[in-house]
């Protein structure tokens, strides 16, 4: 067994709070500056111009890509062969969170579902982070970190069709759903799509899409070929950089699928906003 | 379109001129509110109170800021999404307002209402709350301090940058964006 301090899992969740909270990821930056370059409208054009140089006011002066900093959303993967000393991996977690949260001056966001009361002087400041554990072979404890704002989330939708939908019913379902957002998501957006197993597992697949780093193609080529189809198809309606009419609404689809029952065909549309906050670390 | 610098409050005159596709840089006073406070301020109205600002020419920008950094007025603070405000705006633009901003699409009740009213309804770049919190050069709480970053804020803004979304000709650039760029096949 490896024992790993708790510790020293506060502070990595820590920092890459604070990191991805001002600084944005090369990958999502690359996407936003080809799609700036590609857009025929003017006025999309210039919104991504804007998004480009809030990043880099954002990490030069160490201020909040946005006021909306999300709800701290996590994918862990703990090698079986790991002892946390100290506490518990959860409970790690939170801590950190919270430490990120206010060392960087971000939002705490969460609130009481009914009320509406913010958690932050009762839970904890933006506690408590959304968690999706699993458990791996191996002594390391591999973390998948995004921030997830309230805008792109709001939009996000899913459903059980019948097996007989299949593709063209999975392609006209993420253009209805993507139509139906408009600039409410801040486009150029990335869309998490979710296919297969049971409803649960097709949602948490359409977020867990999202984490994966845009401009990487799809291991699997039949996904690839639906990921670029789809793509084609959202960039055909003309909804453009927050809304204004533009050639490019979306920056990337991407596609988890699972074995799913033979009565069904769940479908998961997660989508994430321009400036997809994620990053990945292994301790 | 069109460019134009313009300081708050805005009168009928100032609205009119501006057109759907226009952009503008504000200067001079907003108001900040989301839902939860618009809730609050249209009971007020509903019951003849008075408000904890002037309605008359106001400009209420939605938006829930992050805490400041010591030493700045406020942290980052771009538009959140505007439909959550749909059901109040109309009461909010008939006693005075005469302007939003915010992002995404509002209502045809919130359309007709800037036509009625000759109200404006203006976009910010969303997302883009770091560039946005640098045009700020001021922020007081004035009511609702509980409601945290969703308290009514006073703020001074210096060549804020916005685009006109809904006009006072019932014109809505989301749609005429759109119906430019979209690809029929």
């Amino acid at each position: 067994m490896r024992e790993i301090e708790f510790d020293v899992i506060v502070k990595a969740v820590r920092d890459i709070i604070v990191h991805c909270g001002t600084d944005l990821p090369q990958d999502t930056y690359d996407a936003l500056k080809e799609a700036m370059e590609n857009e025929k409208s003017p006025v999309s054009r210039e919104v991504i111009r804007q998004i480009l140089e809030n990043a880099n006011i954002a990490k030069s002066e160490k201020r909040p890509l946005c006021q909306d900093t999300g709800l701290a959303v996590f994918f862990v993967k703990v090698g079986d062969e790991v002892k946390i000393k100290g506490g518990l991996l959860k409970d790690a977690i939170n801590q950190g969170t919270e430490q990120g949260y206010r060392d960087a001056y971000l939002r705490a966001s969460t609130c009481e579902p009914f009320s509406r009361a913010n958690l932050k002087d009762t839970v904890g400041y933006n506690l408590p982070a959304i968690i999706h554990f699993d458990i791996v072979e191996g002594d390391k404890i591999d973390i998948e970190y995004a921030a997830k704002g309230g805008g792109s989330e709001n939009v996000s939708r899913a459903k059980v069709f019948p097996p007989a939908a299949g593709k063209d019913g999975i392609v006209e379902y993420v253009k209805e759903v993507i139509s139906d957002a408009g600039g409410n998501p801040c486009p150029p957006i990335t869309v998490g799509v979710g296919i297969g197993g049971t409803f649960e597992k097709a949602v948490i697949s359409s977020k867990h899409a999202l984490f994966r780093d845009i401009g990487t193609k799809n291991p699997d080529q039949e996904l690839d070929e639906l990921e670029q189809r789809i793509l084609t198809e959202i960039n055909k309606l003309g909804i453009g950089a927050m809304g204004m009419g533009g050639t490019k609404t979306a920056l990337a689809v991407h596609i988890e699928a699972n074995p799913c029952h033979i009565a069904s065909l769940p479908v998961s549309v997660n989508v994430q906003c321009h400036s997809s906050r994620h990053t990945h670390i292994t301790i | 379109m069109a460019q134009y610098t313009l300081t708050t409050p805005l009168t009928s005159e100032d609205t009119k001129k501006l057109k759907a596709g226009d952009t503008v840089l504000l200067n001079g006073t907003l108001f900040t509110a989301r839902d939860a406070a618009h809730k609050r301020l249209v009971e007020l109205i509903e019951k003849g109170e008075e408000l904890p600002f002037d309605i008359n020419g106001s400009v209420i920008y939605f938006v829930g800021p992050t805490p400041p950094k010591p030493g700045d007025p406020i942290g980052s603070a771009g538009p959140t999404t505007s439909y959550r405000m749909d059901s109040f705006s109309p009461t909010m633009l008939k006693h005075g307002s005469k302007g939003m901003i915010g992002k995404g699409k509002r209502s045809q009740e919130v359309k007709d209402a800037c036509v009625k009213y000759d109200g404006i309804y203006f976009g910010a770049t969303g997302g883009a709350g770091a560039l946005l919190g640098k045009q700020i050069t001021s922020a007081e709480v004035i009511a609702y301090p509980e409601l945290g970053p969703e308290a009514v804020r006073k703020i001074t803004v210096k060549d804020f940058p916005v685009t006109v979304i809904n006009d006072t000709y019932g014109n809505d650039l989301y749609e005429q964006g759109r119906a430019e760029y979209e690809v029929k096949d």
